[in-house]
C-alpha cells in the first residue's frame, strides 16, 4: 500500500462515545502521499490501461469531439482518439466511460440510467443520432466490431463542452405546449376518471418519450427555424390532445396550440424524427393527425 | 445567495412530490437536482404503486403484508401511514392524467406482487415510474415551480451545536455545473433531502450512475443517524450484464424460474412451496445464488426466467417494455427463449432516519424516499412499495416543511432515541474520519454561528476551499477508487455475508478513504466539470459503504435481506432492534432503538415469515 497509515490492531480499548473501533484511541496518524509517490501512483495506472489494451483480444477506436471553451488547448474543437478493449455487449457509453476513467478524466457526456428511460445521452453516433447506452458497438458494423466509432454532440444545438450540449430551447419548446393534463371535471376523493382501454392505447406511445432531443436534432425543419416546435413538444401536445380524460374544449384549445404559426404546419413530413426515435414513437404520424384534427376543427368551426 | 422557504434537494418522484406539496401549502418552493427532474431513477421504476383501492382489500392488509414483509422490523407508525395514505396518492397521480394501465371497465389496473396478499399494485406498463415521474413533473411545470437543474448540492449548511439534536440546518451549498459557481441556497423553512438511492456502492446494480448516496452521506456527516444501513435488497431478476432490471411484474404475470437442469426450483427445491417465484426478494435471490453456488446456474453465473408461456398478445399488452429490455441489453427475444437473470443491488432499506413527517433529528432538515428511513420496509421491501413511499412521505415532508400541521409524530429520532450501545464490534480498522476531528469544526460543515445567513456562508466558504484543493493540487483519480469499493461490497456485503468477507470490506474502504485523502480533479475547467463531480461523490459512496458494512458486520442474525453465514436464524431476543450509526463528528456511534410493533389499533407480533 503506499499510504503511511500505522494500523493498531483492536486493543479492546473504548471510549465515553462508544465510537466503533478502538483502535482511534491509540493514536492513528496519516500521512499524505507526497509528489513523487502521486506520480508513481498515476504512472502505474496509465501502465495497467496499456495493459488492458495490449491484452485485449480487440478493440475499437473512438473517435470523439473535444471543446471546451474554457481550456486553451480545447477552444478549437477537435477530435481525440481512444482506444478501448471490446468486450461482448459493449455498448458506446460502456466504451466512452472506459475511455473517461482509464485515458482521460475530462472528457464530458451526460448519462444516468443506462437503461435508455433517463434521455440523457442521446449522441451523433457514425452519423446518426442514437442513445449511447442502448447502441451496441458491434451493431455499428456490418459483421464483426467497427474500425472506428465517431462520437458527436447532438447537430442543431450549441454545445457546452466535448459531447453536453445546451439543452434550454427543447426544454422551452417542450414546456412551451402546456404539457401538463387539464382535466375539467376531476372527481373528488378516491373516484377515478374511466379510461377506456383503446384510448388509453391510443396514447401510449406518445407517453413513452424520454426528452432525449434525438428528433429535435435530426430535423431539418427545427435545423432552419429556431421556432419551429418540433417532434418531441408536438408529441407531447398529442399525448394530452387525444386523450379522453381531457374534456373537448381543452382539445380544441391543444388544437389552437399546435396548429400556431411554429406548429404541425412546418413539418415536411420527412420521417427524420421517427428514424431516430431511441424509444420508437411514430412522430411524424403523430404530427400528421393533429394536422388532421386541426382541419376537422375549423370545418367544423366554419 | 439564493433564498426560498423550502428547499428540495433531488428531482425524482419524493423530491417532485414533496415541491407540488409544499408548494400546494403556499411555500415558496425550489428543487435543487444534479440532474434535471425526467433524468431522474424514479423514471427506471417498472412494477407499480401499491394501494388498497378495490371491494376485498383494505389498508390493514397492506399494512400486514408490509410489517411481515419487513421481516418485522418496520415500523407500525410509518407503514400505517404508508398504507392508509397509498390511495389518496396513488388516485391523485391518476387525476393528475397519469396513464396507468387500465381494465375493461375502464379503471385503473392492479396485479399480483411478490409479498402481496391481495392483486393490489397498481401499474402503467412495465414503466410505471416513468410515467409518475413525467407527470409529476408536468404538474411542477403548471405550478411554475423554480427548479435549479445540473445544480450538484455537496454540503448542507447546519449549525454546530455538540448535540446533533440540538443543530439547525438552514439551507445548502451547489456546484452550478454548467457554470463552474458554487452557490448558497438558504432555506427558512426547511431542506428535504430527495437524492434516491446508493447502488453505485455495489458494481452490480439497477441503479443508475448517480445514486451516489449524495443525500444520505450529507445527512450521516451532519450528524443525523443512518438506520438499518444494512439492509439492501437484491433484486432477483436483472440483466447479467448490465444489472438493467427486469420487472417482478413478469413473474407477477405468470413468469417462471428455471435452473440450469430445466427445474422450477422455487418449488422443486422447496425455497417457497406456497408462493414459488412470487415469494419475497430476498426470498428469491437467495435461492437462485444457492443454485448457481450448488452447480445449478448456466454458465455458473445465472438462472432463467421464461415468459414465453403467457403468449405474445398478454406479454406485449403488459410487459412490453420487457422485450425491449431484453433485447436492448442482453440481446434475448422474450417471446422466442428465456431470459437470463441474476441477483443485483436494487435498493437500500436503511437510510436518513426520519419520523413520519419526514423530519430528521436535525430542526429544518428533512428526507423523503429511497434516501431515507422511516421504516416502512424493515429488513426487505416488498415490490410495489417504494414508489407509494415516494408519494405518501415526499408529500408529507412537503408540507410538514411548509408549515402543515400534521400531528405529532409517533416515532422518535436523534441519538436520544437510543436503547442499547454497541460495545463489542470487531473492526479490523477504524471507521471514520482519517484524523482526528478538529475541535474548531464539530460538525463537517457546520458553522460557529446561529445566524442562517452567516451559517451558509461560512459552509460556502468551506465549500469553496474543498474544490479550490482539488482543482489546484496534484493527485490521484477518483475512478480507481470507486471501483475497488464498489468490487469489495459486491465480494464482501451481498446477498450471501459472512463475518471476515464483512471485515475484509472495511479494511478496503479505510483504504479507499486513505487513497481518496490524495485524489484531485485533473479537468482545469469551470465549465460542465464531471470530473469534479463525480469526484465528490466517490467520498460520498465511501461513507456509505462504511454504514452498510459496520451494520452487516453488528448484526449478527439472519433478517430478509440480511443474511449472515454464522447467524443462520432471525433472533428476535437480541436483534429485534434497529441499528442506527451516528457520524458522531467523525468517530462513528453505533447503538440501537427500539422496533414499534405498536399500531393504531393492534400489535404486530412477529410471526414466521414463510410464503
Amino acid at each position: 500500500m503506499s499510504t503511511g497509515i500505522t494500523e493498531t490492531e483492536d486493543d479492546g480499548t473504548e471510549t465515553q462515545t462508544q465510537a466503533v473501533g478502538a483502535a482511534r484511541a491509540a493514536g492513528e496518524t496519516y500521512t499524505e502521499m507526497d509528489s513523487e509517490e502521486i506520480e508513481t501512483a498515476n504512472e502505474e495506472a496509465r501502465r495497467r490501461t496499456r495493459e488492458l489494451v495490449e491484452e485485449a483480444d480487440r478493440t475499437v477506436k473512438l473517435k470523439v469531439f473535444r471543446f471546451d471553451p474554457e481550456v486553451p488547448e480545447k477552444e478549437e474543437p477537435r477530435f481525440d482518439t481512444f482506444t478501448v478493449p471490446f468486450s461482448k455487449g459493449m455498448t458506446v457509453l460502456d466504451a466512452l466511460m472506459w475511455a473517461r476513467d482509464q485515458y482521460d478524466s475530462s472528457l464530458t457526456f451526460r448519462h444516468s440510467c443506462r437503461q435508455a428511460v433517463c434521455g440523457s445521452d442521446a449522441l451523433f453516433v457514425n452519423g446518426r443520432q442514437r442513445l449511447g447506452c442502448k447502441t451496441q458497438v458491434a451493431d455499428l458494423a456490418d459483421s464483426g466490431i467497427p474500425k472506428k466509432v465517431r462520437i458527436e454532440p447532438l447537430p442543431h444545438a450549441e454545445v457546452v463542452k466535448d459531447l453536453v450540449v445546451d439543452m434550454e430551447h427543447f426544454y422551452d419548446q417542450m414546456e412551451s405546449v402546456e404539457p401538463y393534463f387539464q382535466g375539467e371535471d376531476t372527481p373528488d376523493g378516491l373516484e377515478e376518471q374511466y379510461q377506456s382501454r383503446e384510448n388509453r392505447e391510443k396514447v401510449k406511445m406518445s407517453t413513452r418519450c424520454i426528452w432525449c432531443g434525438a428528433c429535435m436534432s435530426s430535423c431539418n425543419i427545427a435545423a432552419g427555424n429556431n421556432d419551429y416546435l418540433g417532434p418531441a413538444a408536438i408529441n407531447k401536445a398529442y399525448r394530452f390532445a387525444m386523450d379522453d380524460r381531457e374534456g373537448e374544449d381543452l382539445t380544441e384549445h391543444r388544437l389552437n396550440i399546435i396548429e400556431q404559426e411554429h406548429g404541425v404546419w412546418r413539418c415536411q413530413t420527412q420521417f427524420s424524427c421517427t428514424e431516430v426515435c431511441p424509444k420508437d414513437i411514430p412522430l411524424t404520424e403523430h404530427i400528421q393527425e393533429l394536422k388532421r384534427e386541426a382541419v376537422k376543427k375549423n370545418l367544423k368551426f366554419w | 445567495m439564493h433564498e426560498h422557504d423550502v428547499i428540495v434537494v433531488g428531482g425524482g418522484g419524493a423530491g417532485l412530490r414533496a415541491a407540488i406539496a409544499a408548494h400546494e401549502e403556499g411555500a415558496d418552493v425550489a428543487i435543487v437536482t444534479k440532474l434535471h427532474p425526467v433524468r431522474s431513477h424514479t423514471g427506471a421504476a417498472e412494477g407499480g404503486i401499491n394501494a388498497a383501492l378495490r371491494d376485498g382489500d383494505d389498508p390493514k392488509d397492506h399494512a400486514y403484508d408490509t410489517m411481515k414483509g419487513s421481516d418485522y422490523l418496520g415500523d407500525a407508525p410509518a407503514i400505517e401511514t404508508l398504507c392508509e395514505m397509498s390511495p389518496e396518492e396513488t388516485i391523485q397521480l391518476e387525476h393528475w392524467g397519469m396513464p396507468f394501465s387500465r381494465e375493461d371497465d375502464g379503471r385503473v389496473s392492479q396485479r399480483p406482487f411478490g409479498g402481496l396478499s391481495f392483486p393490489r399494485t397498481t401499474y402503467a406498463g412495465a414503466e410505471t415510474g416513468h410515467h409518475l415521474l413525467h407527470t409529476m413533473y408536468e404538474q411542477v411545470v403548471k405550478r411554475g415551480i423554480t427548479v435549479y437543474d445540473e445544480f450538484y448540492v455537496t454540503e448542507l449548511a447546519t449549525t454546530d451545536h455538540p448535540d446533533p439534536e440540538e443543530r439547525e440546518c438552514h439551507g445548502c451549498i451547489a456546484y452550478d455545473i454548467k457554470s463552474g459557481d458554487l452557490v448558497g441556497f438558504e432555506a427558512s423553512g426547511g431542506v428535504i433531502l430527495a437524492t434516491g438511492g446508493d447502488g453505485q456502492t455495489f458494481d452490480h446494480t439497477t441503479n443508475a450512475v448517480a445514486n451516489t448516496g449524495d443525500g444520505l452521506a450529507m445527512a450521516y456527516r451532519a450528524g443525523v443517524p443512518v438506520e438499518d444501513p444494512e439492509f439492501v435488497q437484491f433484486h432477483p431478476t436483472t440483466l447479467p450484464s448490465t444489472g438493467v432490471l427486469i420487472s417482478e411484474g413478469v413473474r407477477g404475470e405468470g413468469g417462471i424460474l428455471y435452473n440450469g437442469d430445466g427445474e422450477r426450483f422455487m418449488f422443486e427445491h422447496g425455497y417457497a412451496n406456497n408462493d414459488g417465484e412470487l415469494a419475497s426478494r430476498d426470498v428469491v435471490s437467495r435461492a437462485e445464488l444457492t443454485e448457481v453456488n450448488e452447480g445449478r446456474g448456466i454458465e455458473d453465473e445465472y438462472v432463467y426466467l421464461d415468459m414465453r408461456h403467457l403468449g405474445e398478445e398478454r406479454v406485449v399488452d403488459r410487459l412490453e417494455n420487457i422485450l425491449h429490455l431484453a433485447e436492448d441489453f442482453e440481446g434475448v427475444d422474450g417471446l422466442d427463449e428465456p431470459m437470463p437473470v441474476k441477483p443485483g443491488q436494487h435498493y437500500h432499506m436503511g437510510g436518513i432516519e426520519t419520523n413520519e413527517n419526514g423530519h430528521t433529528c436535525i430542526d429544518g432538515l428533512y428526507a423523503a424516499g429511497e434516501c431515507a428511513c422511516v421504516s416502512v420496509h424493515g429488513s426487505n421491501r416488498l415490490g410495489g412499495n417504494a414508489l407509494p413511499e415516494l408519494i405518501v412521505f415526499g408529500a408529507r415532508a412537503g408540507y410538514h416543511a411548509a408549515g402543515r400541521e400534521l400531528g405529532e409524530a409517533r416515532i422518535p429520532t436523534g441519538p436520544s432515541a437510543r436503547t442499547e450501545d454497541e460495545t463489542g464490534l470487531d473492526t479490523p480498522v477504524s471507521p471514520g474520519a482519517i484524523d482526528q476531528p478538529d475541535p474548531d469544526a464539530v460538525a463537517d460543515g457546520g458553522a460557529m454561528t446561529a445566524d442562517p445567513t452567516a451559517t451558509v456562508e461560512h459552509t460556502l466558504e468551506g465549500e469553496r476551499a474543498r474544490v479550490e484543493e482539488m482543482m489546484d493540487r496534484d493527485g490521484i483519480n477518483h475512478a480507481e477508487i470507486r471501483s475497488d469499493l464498489q468490487d469489495a461490497m459486491t465480494q464482501n456485503v451481498n446477498v450471501f455475508r459472512e463475518k471476515e468477507g464483512i471485515q475484509d470490506a472495511l479494511e478496503t474502504i479505510r483504504d479507499c478513504r486513505e487513497r481518496y485523502q490524495n485524489v484531485a480533479v485533473a479537468d482545469p475547467s469551470r465549465t460542465f466539470n464531471t470530473d469534479l463531480l463525480h469526484t465528490i461523490e466517490t467520498r460520498n459512496l465511501i461513507d456509505v459503504a462504511e454504514t452498510i458494512a459496520l451494520g452487516a458486520l453488528a448484526r449478527e442474525e439472519f433478517r430478509g435481506a440480511h443474511w449472515r453465514a454464522e447467524h443462520q436464524a432471525r433472533d428476535d431476543e437480541d436483534w429485534l432492534k434497529h441499528t442506527m450509526i451516528a457520524w458522531n463528528d467523525g468517530e462513528p456511534d453505533l447503538y440501537y432503538t427500539d422496533v414499534l410493533l405498536d399500531g393504531e389499533e393492534k400489535t404486530y407480533e412477529p410471526k414466521i415469515r414463510s410464503y
